[in-house]
């Protein structure tokens, strides 16, 4: 763990006075950060904050938006709201999958991609929807998919 | 910028600007809702702005970035005043033809008008628009009228008056009197009377009070919250401020989910710059009353919606709810007195002063007032966020305003209240809308969620969904909804794989009962009711998957196989080439065969078949 690491989330617990009733926002500064939580980010913060590690584990392991496991370079969420799924979202979802050779949920071997699926992000005039680093690609087919992976294998 | 201290600043503030504003000065209005900002919107707002600027226009044309208009199927949205000419699907090279023919000619570009998929008729203003006419847009239509990032907007269309009135002339006992007279019920889910709970807060014991805005809309499918914070964030915290001062609270809470990235940053700004106009802070327009709002961002837990759970949560801890016997109102976020309601509740308390209690009531049904925002999605036409008055019914929200089924496909359900919700069929769609009629059928209001489905659709797959999505985000606190909910999706992936047994659809009866008799949350409380509403009116399949092992929806995929059709097939090898298991054989120009050994039923053949020749058996 780098110093310039540990010095960021010193950063972000200055950020919110030390307050420990913030812990949910600091774990998202630090995940945003890192890209996810490292195991020695955590422990500085139980230091820091003086909050039993079990709590801060807790946190870290119930809510979705958190990775204890590094994430890929290219971070991709397929939308499984109802209205992404009654419009084929799941054919999606298994090509990307059958593409990189990983389950959702998973980072591939090279840390390039990590896949996941998202309940619903809210632009349902779009579904079936995938995000590909933040930008939102809509009325997708399995087809689509593979082209759109192929523009970001080698990004 | 000073603060405004005194009601009568506040309007003189307002004048001052309004008058300054040219009502006939040209204004191209951007929808900048998320769906709208998926299509290439960055290049179109830049184009604007560069076409603006080599036709020398900065000083006779505004450009505004306004909330989301609602009608997202058919994004960008682009509206210019003051003739209201409604633009739709509008792309970067239509940017210089607009400018120059609507905007400086005042003529029409007839390609970018909307035409309605059914009658077939142009339109040309928003209103003339099917998707709009039948609406009552109270709450939702200021959207397109505001930059959201821009207090000054809501001002000019009367915001912050309410709060001014409320804080210089109603006494708290007063306000609450005037939102329980209006009957206004949670739009969150619960339908509970707004008013009263208010009343329960500011009657229990204690000095510090919080109240809660629940932005954390979880349910899928259903984005009108999201869509108001975006859009018109401070008729949000109007509706928070008054509702604070009625209870006696001074801080408040935003709870938004942080996968909604353009809401928290715009309810951020929202917050700002009413504390700079003293709107929020200390001593409120000089009436003594102080209040401030922080934001929360949800960890991505559809459990937190729940107001226990979203209060743990708030303090910093994993969301799990805890039994009620003692209201929120008397004991919540850290064991104080709190109110909490969701962000379309709180969006319609200013106008419920603004209007007066006598002139809300009015509208809706006897038990169901106002206005409710649904977000229309699924197998329909104009797919949207809709504002309608109570006890409207189904078939007008799908079909007059929703424009029916697309591909000319056969309406089947129409699921509402998200996952504690159910699916109403066919011949429920002159049910009026309202909390009383869904619960009856079965189903409920939620949060406003309506997802259309088609022939297509199978309706047992849809209760798997549901219940998969329920086995992730359950707490695990309680037993049977934990272990009940696991139990009953196996239960249907079994019926679904054509494994299914007689007696399973008892069996999911009789587990549905003790998940709801033995749940702690509302959670698990409604989780079986996407199962038993589909049972109660589609039985008919659920013993097609189980009896005949067939899905009839063609949808479940070890009940059907893919085939190719030798009559329609003329041989180009598109679907050859993109089978991703070399499944397909054939030669150029002779109808080509699907081996079924190799074929995972993945689909890629009938998407990319240009002359329907693959059909599913």
């Amino acid at each position: 763990m780098s110093p310039q690491i540990l010095e960021k989330v010193d950063n972000i617990i200055d950020k919110y006075n030390k307050d420990s009733s913030v812990l949910i926002g600091m774990l998202q500064d630090i995940q945003q950060e890192c890209k996810y939580l490292p195991k020695e980010a955590l422990l500085h913060l139980k230091n820091k904050l003086r909050v039993p590690l079990p709590q801060i584990y807790a946190v870290a392991t119930f809510y979705k938006a958190f990775s204890l496991r590094p994430r890929g370079k290219h971070f991709i969420q397929v939308c499984l709201g109802t209205a992404c799924h009654v419009r084929g979202a799941p054919k999606i979802l298994e090509e990307i999958e059958r593409k990189l050779s990983i389950k959702s949920g998973e980072t591939t071997e090279d840390l390039n991609f990590t896949l996941e699926t998202v309940n619903c992000l809210g632009a349902c005039a779009l579904g079936p929807l995938m995000v590909v680093d933040g930008k939102y690609f809509g009325k997708m087919t399995p087809g689509k998919a593979g082209k759109i992976l192929k523009r970001y294998r080698n990004k | 910028m000073e603060k405004i201290k005194t009601l009568e600043e506040l309007e003189n503030f307002r004048d001052s600007f309004v008058k300054k504003r040219d009502p006939n000065k040209a204004r191209i209005a951007i929808c900048g809702g998320t769906a709208c900002r998926a299509h290439a919107w960055e290049e179109l707002i830049r184009a604007f702005e560069a076409e603006i600027e080599k036709q020398e226009l900065k000083e006779k044309v505004d450009i505004s970035i306004t909330g989301c208009h609602g009608f997202c199927e058919r994004g960008p949205l682009v509206v210019i005043h003051p003739q209201r000419v409604f633009y739709q699907q509008v792309k970067e090279s239509d940017v210089a033809e607009i400018i120059s023919e609507t905007v400086l000619n005042n003529r029409i570009v007839e390609r970018l008008l909307y035409i309605d998929p059914v009658k077939g008729e142009k339109a040309i203003y928003e209103d003339e628009v099917d998707f709009y006419k039948k609406q009552q847009r109270l709450i939702f239509g200021n959207n397109g009228k505001i930059d959201p990032t821009d207090i000054t907007d809501y001002i000019a269309i009367g915001g912050y008056i309410s709060l001014g009135k409320v804080l210089t002339s109603i006494s708290p006992e007063q306000v609450i009197e005037e939102i329980i007279k209006s009957g206004l019920r949670g739009r969150g889910g619960g339908g509970f009377s707004t008013g009263r709970k208010w009343l329960y807060c500011r009657q229990a014991e204690g000095d510090i009070k919080y109240v809660i805005c629940n932005a954390d809309e979880g349910d899928p499918g259903a984005y009108m919250d999201r869509s108001l914070l975006e859009g018109n964030p401070h008729s949000v915290l109007e509706g928070m401020i008054i509702g604070a001062y009625a209870i006696g609270a001074r801080e408040g809470y935003v709870y938004v989910r942080n996968e909604y990235p353009l809401a928290v940053k715009h309810i951020k700004i929202a917050i700002k710059q009413a504390e700079n106009h003293g709107f929020l802070g200390d001593d409120i327009l000089g009436s003594g009353f102080s209040f401030s709002v922080k934001i929360n961002r949800g960890g991505g837990a559809f459990v937190c919606g729940e107001s226990t759970a979203l209060m743990t949560s708030l303090e910093g801890r994993v969301g799990e709810p805890r039994a009620k016997h003692i209201h929120t109102v008397e004991s919540g976020l850290w064991e104080k007195p709190t109110n909490l309601n969701n962000v379309e509740t709180w969006a319609n308390v200013p106008l419920i002063i603004a209007k007066g209690a006598d002139w809300y009531a009015k509208i809706g049904t006897k038990s169901s007032k106002g206005t409710k925002i649904f977000s229309l999605v699924g197998k329909i036409n104009n797919t949207g966020l809709v504002e309608v008055p109570m006890g409207i019914t189904l078939r007008e929200i799908i079909y007059d305003i929703g424009g029916g089924i697309p591909g000319g496909k056969k309406f089947k359900a129409v699921q509402t209240g998200g996952p504690s919700g159910g699916c109403v069929p066919e011949s429920m769609l002159d049910l009026p809308v309202d909390f009383e009629e869904l619960t009856r059928v079965g189903s409920m209001m939620g949060s406003g969620g309506m997802i259309v489905v088609d022939e297509d659709t199978c309706m047992v797959d849809v209760a798997r969904y549901f219940l998969s999505f329920l086995q992730d985000e359950s707490c695990g606190k309680c037993t049977s909804c934990r272990e009940g909910i696991k139990r009953m999706l196996e239960i249907l992936t079994r019926i679904t794989q054509g494994k299914g047994e007689k007696g399973d659809i008892e069996l999911l009866e009789e587990l549905s009962e003790v998940i709801k008799d033995t749940s702690l949350c509302a959670l698990g409380q409604t989780a079986p009711n996407p199962v038993l509403t589909t049972i109660r009116y589609f039985r008919d399949e659920y013993e097609a998957h189980i009896k005949d092992k067939k899905c009839p929806a063609k949808v479940c995929r070890e009940l059907i196989t893919y085939a190719i059709d030798e009559e329609k097939c003329t041989g180009c090898m598109r679907c050859l080439k993109e089978c991703p298991q070399q499944a397909i054989v054939g030669e150029r120009k002779k109808p080509h065969q699907i081996l079924q050994e190799k074929c995972i039923k993945c689909g890629i053949c009938y998407e990319s078949c240009r002359f329907d020749a693959v059909k599913v058996e």
